[in-house]
């Protein structure tokens, strides 16, 4: 009898190579890996892996790849801890394990035929890349596109020569502001949220997609409720610990809600009265 | 050719003032435009106008003494620089710098204080508007204070 | 219905033991009944019983030689279904690589000799958890397809029993192979015994079992009765889960996080929790890993933590996300409460926290 097991199968990791690795920034990087075996991977924009070091530990990471591209894995890491630090390490030719893909992705086919705002900070533009390749796959499904982006420093924009060439679209509207500006920056200093009234959009017909620290989709969500934007509109990509990603060893409860299964993308409306609650 | 009228009636931040409001608005304005690069007002100057910016885009820089200047947001197409003008004891606390070629109309702060002084009303409505704007860069400072990004 | 005597009960556990299975029971070890594999008849804990109350549980000595007389353990059987340590895989570094190979067995037979009407829902609730998601527990699912339950309904209740009011008790109802009632006074001491699956009917006609007589039916709605009529505690269950959610931010939490030791007491002893922590562990040559899925509890503060730090810092919010999941929680992710009243919480909870009086306190 197949089954999805447990013990089985979900929490065996497989064998993934690393084809090249890049910095993105100081403290961030990107690994392109290959599967072992012959399948390709193939993944819907916004979901993650669980990422392996032998003997170290596995952390949960968005794939921030092209999901067209079935040849290649991009993953883009912030260090922060033991694992991601290790991962960091790793070179062209060594393995990790994997396992994946898990959770519930943008909703791209959704919000088709609409005005659409992509709303990041920092390293959430990573989980939003592949929606961002997706929407510049099939233009014509959407009308109006921005992405906002923000960062800390001009050093810590991420994607910086992508962004730059997104820009130069005439159908993509692409506005990037960091917190502190320094002398050679001549582009927008402020938050965020500041990028909102300045985009075009029709607030009746759009969906937004945020994805940033908690703190900055709190700030984003009220800009773009008060610009008219409908919380059943907006989506955000939530983040808990985790552990199995599986639905079983509970850690990443948010609430009533498993976010390796029901999330990690979340319709606003569906978790207002969670997202303001402390602690939860 | 457009009358600082029209220009002030276009503009984002005054477009709901009466046409009599506008008008005595209008009374106190000029047009300006700064080359890129260029200083707009300085740290510790009297703060004698207010500048709607039409194109274009400024910095505000803020001496951080050994930390070197410090750049803190950027007020674009739209937006609105100065408060000063408004608030006594009438000295610019930042200093602001045309990033790119911008192109404002200047608001004569005294003119204006002095025609608010005389018409409540409209007094009123421009302490209305000034306080939206000092409430946003408010919040606005404190998220940039949070550092979210930081950690 | 039909009579088991002691001499059969024995015989019955014999049987067990020749098909290889291994017998779990209720048995007397360090000033607990608790459950763990037993030989015979004689490793029950007969004559005795558990005085339980918030923060209390002691063993008194009964004026009969009953079997089963007392209520319920400090542990469930969840530990035998669901391993507070299990080895998920083994891994060996390797030329390009690692290897990874699957802890995959063969599981245990178990029986359950002694289940209780709260105990065997738990098991249900937590068939619900294990096997009812996209990814099954192939561990759990093994070990519960072999499992032969044996039953028995209480005679007795604890103070802090609440079964009544979560519909889980004090009769026994749900999926069990057979059901057993104590019956003994001056004269006599046997069992009533039920079957509920072929597997107990195949295995009563195996004893010859004598049928009950239409007192033994009377017999059994008066114990149950007897036992319903004891029940101090209870939690009403009208619209709590909508009340809680709407609840979250009540000062009463705070008053409760004055009390609670974060200790995780409640989360060991009930029969439904299912929290698990995955760690990766490595061997000192940094050659060979292992994964091991093991018990975790959302008392525990890094149960929460993601960079940057722990979500749920303070010990109201860690209490609040117990109860709340275990009241309301539940329901939303499996349909079911999460609570079956069988009152472990009360009882080895340190500072005596009463899960029926604090939710009183707030949904009220």
């Amino acid at each position: 009898m197949e089954s999805n097991g447990l013990t089985e199968k979900v929490m065996v990791p497989e064998r993934f190579v690393v084809q090249e690795t890049w910095e993105e920034t100081k403290d961030t990087f990107t690994l392109r890996l290959k599967p072992t075996g012959e399948a390709p991977f193939v993944f819907q924009p916004g979901q993650f892996n669980m990422l392996y070091v032998f003997g170290q530990g596995e952390v949960p990471i968005s794939i921030s790849g092209d999901p067209a591209e079935s040849g290649d894995l991009i993953h883009t890491i912030r260090a922060v801890g033991a694992v991601t630090g290790q991962l960091r390490k790793l070179e062209q030719g060594d393995a990790l394990g994997l396992r994946g893909p898990f959770g519930r992705p943008w909703p791209v086919e959704k919000v088709k035929q609409r005005d659409l705002l992509i709303i990041t900070g920092g390293i959430g533009l990573a989980p939003l890349r592949p929606v961002i390749y997706h929407v510049l796959r099939h233009r014509e499904d959407y009308e109006r596109v921005a992405v906002l982006y923000g960062a800390r420093t001009p050093q810590d924009i991420l994607y910086g020569r992508q962004l730059s060439e997104w820009r130069g679209r005439f159908d993509l509207q692409v506005r990037v502001t960091v917190d502190q500006g320094t002398k050679d920056w001549h582009g927008s200093i402020g938050v965020v949220t500041g990028l909102i009234p300045r985009a075009n959009f029709d607030p009746a017909k759009t969906a937004a997609f945020v994805c940033g620290p908690e703190i900055m989709m709190r700030f984003t969500i009220q800009e773009l409720m008060k610009a008219g934007v409908a919380a059943k509109d907006i989506y955000v990509s939530m983040e808990r610990n985790m552990h199995c990603a599986a639905g079983f060893c509970g850690h990443c409860q948010y609430g009533p809600k498993f976010v390796c299964k029901d999330g990690p993308v979340f319709c606003f409306e569906e978790i207002q009265d969670l997202f303001y609650l402390k602690e939860i | 050719m457009k009358t600082i009228k029209d220009l002030i009636q276009e503009h984002p931040f005054f477009h709901d003032l009466s046409p009599e409001q506008t008008d005595l608005v209008a009374g106190c304005g000029s047009n300006t435009h700064f080359p890129a690069g260029t200083v707009i007002v300085k740290e510790g100057e009297p703060a004698d106008y207010f500048y709607i910016i039409r194109q274009g885009k400024v910095t505000i820089e803020i001496d951080g003494q050994s930390r070197g200047t410090l750049y803190i947001q950027t007020i674009e197409a739209g937006e609105v620089l100065g408060w000063s003008w408004l608030i006594p004891p009438h000295h610019w606390k930042f200093t602001a710098r045309a990033t790119e070629e911008t192109v404002a109309t200047a608001l004569d702060g005294k003119c204006l204080r002095k025609k608010c002084e005389e018409d409540p009303v409209l007094g009123y409505a421009l302490l209305k508007k000034f306080a939206t704007v000092l409430a946003s860069r408010l919040e606005a400072t404190r998220v940039q204070l949070l550092d979210v990004y930081g950690k | 219905m039909h009579i088991l005597t002691i001499v059969q009960l024995q015989r019955l556990i014999e049987i067990f033991q020749d098909e290889g299975r291994e017998v779990i029971g209720p048995t007397r070890r360090d000033g607990a009944i608790v459950y763990e594999s037993i030989d015979s008849v004689d490793d029950l804990p007969a004559g005795w019983t558990d005085e339980q109350a918030p923060g209390t549980y002691r063993l008194k000595r009964r004026n009969d030689g009953a079997l089963f007389g007392y209520v319920v353990s400090p542990t469930s059987w969840k530990a035998f279904l669901f391993p507070p340590k299990l080895s998920l895989w083994k891994a060996k570094r390797v030329d390009k690589g690692f290897e990874v190979q699957p802890s995959v067995g063969e599981e245990p037979s178990y029986v359950f000799l002694g289940v209780r009407g709260c105990e065997l829902k738990a098991i249900e609730i937590q068939d619900k958890v294990f096997r009812q998601g996209t990814y099954q527990d192939e561990v759990y699912r093994r070990r519960r397809e072999k499992l032969f339950v044996i039953a028995v309904n209480c005679a007795q209740a604890a103070s802090t029993c609440f079964c009544s009011s979560m519909n889980t008790g004090p009769e026994v109802r749900g999926a069990y192979d057979l059901l057993l009632t104590e019956i003994i006074d001056q004269e006599q001491h046997y069992f009533l015994v039920k079957s509920g699956s072929p597997r107990g009917e195949a295995i009563l006609e195996k004893l010859s079992c004598e049928p009950a007589k239409k007192s033994g039916q009377e017999a059994y709605e008066a114990i149950l009765q007897k036992t319903r009529e004891q029940i101090a505690r209870a939690i009403d269950q009208k619209d709590l889960k909508d009340r809680l959610w709407q609840n979250q931010e009540h000062p009463h939490w705070s008053e409760i996080a004055r009390r609670c030791l974060s200790c995780a007491n409640c989360t060991m002893s009930c029969p439904t929790c299912f929290c698990s922590s995955v760690e990766d562990t490595t061997d000192l040559t940094g050659d060979h890993a292992q994964r091991w899925r093991m018990w975790d509890s959302c008392f525990n503060k890094a149960y929460s933590y993601i960079h940057g730090g722990v979500i749920r810092e303070s010990g109201h919010a860690r209490y609040r996300q117990w109860m709340t999941h275990k009241l309301a929680g539940w329901q939303d992710q499996f349909g079911v409460s999460g609570c079956v009243g069988c009152g472990r919480c009360i009882t080895w909870c340190p500072s005596g926290i009463d899960i029926t009086a604090e939710i009183k306190e707030i949904v009220s």
